[in-house]
């Protein structure tokens, strides 16, 4: 008797795109089916209502509807600017200082430069700042990874660590009023190196997002950068078997991320909340990361997966004031919904067929 | 042959077949392993050997055939049936945990209670009963790949396993290492144990094991009881007698010297040398063999022309086909060696993990050579992709797409399209390792042809290979390694399988070529 498991997984032939879009949505409707299970069975709340309030809490008014494409613009470029990282398999997990670092620059210069020198300069240098900062803080783990092979999550998470106390030393030094313990808005009367607004105060972070998804895809696609990232992700050994020089490319690539995600900083600080805190940048330097590789590095669906979380995390705010639930609720369904789309990737790459009984024996 | 009917076997395997896709590599094997003998499993890379084992110790499974352990007949699906057996297989390449002791090792994954102490004494009590010198204590991290080696054979045994299999567990031992491991083997055989020893090194095969069974191309040869071998004899059932081919071997033209290697010395990352003084020189216009036993050091000596490997010594001298002034090779990389306008081409052994992108097409695989071509910043995706699809419909590649990723390919495609690729670069050098390995025969013959119209066009081809009838075929000179030295270059034309057999194991000529 040939003792084998009851279930055989193999690997799938390639499915036609049309058809894998089309599980994918059928996957998505049936989280949200589920979902709305579980909200009746715990909460005992009709899941339309639910449904209806989260999406109330993220479009209902033209300034949430701001809010939250402002907020999908921001986890939208995190997200991009970790991509070319992760798509060379170096695992950045430090967006999040990457991004914080970013804020931490173009703070100082708005304190110290603001109101002493033309505007547009204070801004200009800002940014060149900001860009500095990051790149920094994307050489540094890149370099000891290139040269003497590092851990590079291990760097990375520990240098989040030094963007935020960093921060909080700086925050104390800026402090207004003394004993406040934070900066509150800066220069808010002569706004100073803030940016300016595009129409509305939403729009900039939207249009910087939108350029960046467009450049990052034509990068990653169509550049000579772009093909040494993937061909160095997928082996080093073949890397350098094509001349790609791999610590020259790890590092730029890392220097590229970090000033990205520190434009993102900089763009948080100088053109949306004009303070530094070191909670700025709200855990979505991580969140970036599970946006990047959901979408399996392509930027347009890095558009549809930002667009999901902030929803959700928009709407949990409203749930839980109006319907009176835990804000933690609404966390619960996005949980729910990233499982069944997370989990569909494993039907789509592999068939799970069970055994016909055991083979014969010889 | 001789087999006294009292005599019980261990194991017995009848009518064993094993195919991968069109592969056989096991083919009707019928072979016994007796109770309380030291078994020498011998062949060529290639053979079968670790395949056949791999079918004892539960990772594969028999696509034909029975196995008996004991005169049972048995079914062995998993590696755990074939430890409930008794079986235990030692394999080349440890599986331990460098941070936990050798005790905490060997009692990994065991059901029950943990007792630590207990398991201690009872590591204490095997290592002292066939003298094994190893501290229970000590961590893996501390230890020599010997040491790592005897924790492998002592967690066997702490298992209960009556049954050892051990491939080729000398290649990575010193000769004392290798000599206390034939004694705790020869300890083992005195308490009754019964044993193989994967191996293709005749002198060790002479040393410890009391019978020899040979594999030749997956099938089962003979055996022979080791008194009644020797050197000689052992090789002549290992490289068989010559079959004819018939690959076509045109004469070649205008020789002359186009890579000169003089005093090459090369070290592995673990300060092992592994080029020694190797001196020859690739002629254009002629097809020059390179054999060996596998680790010899082929790959280090294609890399390192190739501007791959680290070179402690010695001259690389290209002279360009154009004439002009020789170049010196050591110091450069891929990237120079190309920038100084050197066309060598070089399909390397391991295809997916260097010479090609697994998750890419066959046009993002044939921009690994242009790449840098395009305008700009950007890349140049047009004369790739005209490249791919010539190359798909030239060589009969068998995919769906130019962009159809070459992992999802078949073995003998993914070879179609790294090859077609190299040729396409006009080279003035070609260097192939294992070309054909794992190719169905026509897809062979098709690298076979494409390699002597190269030399045709006046191209140096190199082409290690493992196939000696092979090697004698196609080539025009052959270069045979043993140990990273160059243990003699015989005309392919006129030498024979017995003389490339014995070159490989040091017996004939070159003893030492210091």
């Amino acid at each position: 008797m040939h003792k084998q498991s009851l279930f055989h997984i193999s690997k799938r032939e390639a499915l036609p795109l049309h058809k894998a879009l089309l599980i994918r949505g059928g996957i998505i409707l049936l989280s949200l089916v589920f979902c709305g299970l579980v909200t009746t069975v715990l909460t005992g709340e009709n899941p339309f209502s639910v449904y209806g309030t989260i999406l109330d809490g993220a479009f209902g008014t033209s300034r949430r509807l701001g809010v939250t494409f402002r907020n999908v613009a921001i986890l939208l470029g995190i997200s991009l600017a970790v991509t070319p990282a992760f798509k060379m398999r170096f695992w950045n997990i430090g967006a999040e200082g990457q991004v914080l670092i970013g804020c931490l620059a173009t703070t100082a210069c708005m304190i110290l430069l603001g109101d002493k020198i033309p505007n547009i300069l204070v801004i200009l240098i800002s940014l060149i700042a900001a860009l500095a900062a990051g790149a920094l803080w994307g050489f540094l783990p890149a370099f000891f990874k290139a040269k003497w092979n590092t851990n590079e999550t291990l760097f990375t998470l520990m240098m989040n660590y030094v963007a935020t106390q960093l921060s909080a030393f700086f925050i104390i030094v800026w402090e207004v009023p003394k004993g406040a313990g934070k900066i509150g808005i800066i220069n808010q009367t002569t706004k100073a190196g803030w940016l300016p607004e595009l129409g509305n105060a939403y729009m900039l972070p939207i249009l910087v997002a939108a350029i960046m998804t467009g450049v990052i895809y034509i990068y990653m696609q169509y550049s000579k950068h772009g093909y040494e990232i993937a061909v160095v992700g997928e082996s080093q050994r073949t890397a350098s078997y094509a001349g790609i020089k791999v610590d020259r490319v790890i590092i730029r690539t890392m220097v590229l991320s970090g000033a990205l995600c520190s434009l993102i900083g900089f763009i948080l600080t100088s053109g949306v909340d004009h303070t530094l805190t070191t909670t700025i940048v709200d855990g979505r330097g991580f969140t970036a990361v599970m946006v990047s590789w959901m979408s399996k590095f392509n930027p347009f669906i890095m558009i549809a997966a930002s667009l999901l979380l902030v929803t959700m995390d928009r709407g949990a705010t409203e749930v839980s004031s109006s319907l009176g639930l835990n804000h933690s609720f609404a966390d619960i369904l996005t949980g729910i919904i990233l499982f069944f789309i997370i989990a569909t990737e494993f039907f789509i790459t592999y068939k799970v067929s069970l055994r016909k009984s055991g083979k014969k024996e010889g | 042959m001789t087999a006294l009917e009292t005599v019980k076997n261990a194991i017995k395997m009848e009518n064993i077949t094993k195919r991968f896709g069109s592969v056989v590599a096991n083919r009707g094997i019928n072979m016994e392993l007796r109770e309380g003998e030291i078994l020498s499993l011998l062949g060529e890379n290639g053979s079968g050997k670790t395949t056949l084992m791999n079918m004892l110790s539960g990772i594969y499974f028999p696509d034909e055939g029975q196995i008996y352990i004991h005169d049972q007949p048995v079914t062995i699906a998993s590696p755990k049936d074939a430890f409930d057996l008794g079986i235990g297989m030692i394999h080349q390449h440890f599986k331990l945990v460098d941070l936990f002791t050798a005790t905490e090792n060997i009692i990994l994954g065991l059901e029950g209670k943990l007792d630590r102490a207990n398991a201690r004494k009872k590591v204490q009590e095997i290592c002292d009963k066939y003298g094994f010198d190893i501290d229970p204590d000590m961590k893996i991290y501390d230890m020599s790949v010997s040491q790592k080696q005897t924790v492998e054979i002592v967690k066997v045994l702490y298992r209960g396993a009556d049954i050892l299999i051990l491939d080729e567990p000398t290649a990575v031992l010193t000769p004392q290492e290798t000599e206390k491991l034939f004694a705790v083997m020869r300890n083992m055989k005195a308490d009754g144990k019964s044993l193989i020893i994967i191996t293709h090194k005749l002198h060790e095969v002479l040393a410890v094991s009391d019978r020899v069974a040979v594999l030749r191309k997956g099938e089962y040869i003979g055996d022979v009881a080791t008194k009644d071998a020797n050197q000689q004899s052992l090789t002549d059932m290992m490289v068989g007698r010559s079959v004819s081919l018939n690959i076509d071997r045109p004469l070649p033209v205008n020789v002359e010297p186009r890579v000169v290697i003089d005093g090459l010395t090369v070290f592995d990352e673990l300060g092992v040398k592994r080029l020694d003084d190797v001196s020859f020189s690739i002629n254009s216009g002629e097809i020059l063999g390179i054999a060996g036993v596998a680790g010899s050091g082929q790959r280090e000596l294609l890399e390192s022309i190739a501007g791959l490997y680290p070179i402690s010594s010695g001259s690389v001298l290209f002279t360009p086909p154009e004439g002009g002034e020789q170049q010196q090779l050591v110091g450069k990389d891929p990237m120079d060696i190309r920038k100084a306008g050197i066309a060598m081409s070089f399909v390397p052994e391991d295809r997916l993990g260097m010479g090609l992108v697994g998750s890419m097409g066959m046009t993002g695989n044939m921009m690994l050579r242009s790449w840098r071509k395009g305008k700009g910043i950007f890349l140049d995706r047009k004369d790739p992709e005209a490249l791919a699809q010539r190359i798909w419909q030239e060589l009969e590649v068998v995919t769906p797409s130019t962009s159809f990723p070459v992992r999802r390919m078949s073995g003998g495609n993914v070879q179609k399209v790294l090859v077609g690729r190299e040729i396409a670069q006009a080279p003035s050098v070609l260097m192939t390792a294992y070309a054909v390995r794992g190719l169905d025969i026509n897809t062979s013959y098709t690298i076979y042809n494409l390699l002597t119209e190269q030399k045709m066009q006046g191209v140096a081809v190199v082409y290690v290979g493992e196939d000696l009838d092979v090697l004698l075929e196609l080539c025009d000179r052959i270069l045979v390694l043993c140990g990273g030295q160059v243990s003699g270059v015989v005309d392919a034309r006129t030498t024979d399988k017995m003389e490339v057999g014995a070159l490989m194991t040091r017996m004939g000529g070159g003893q030492n070529n210091a």
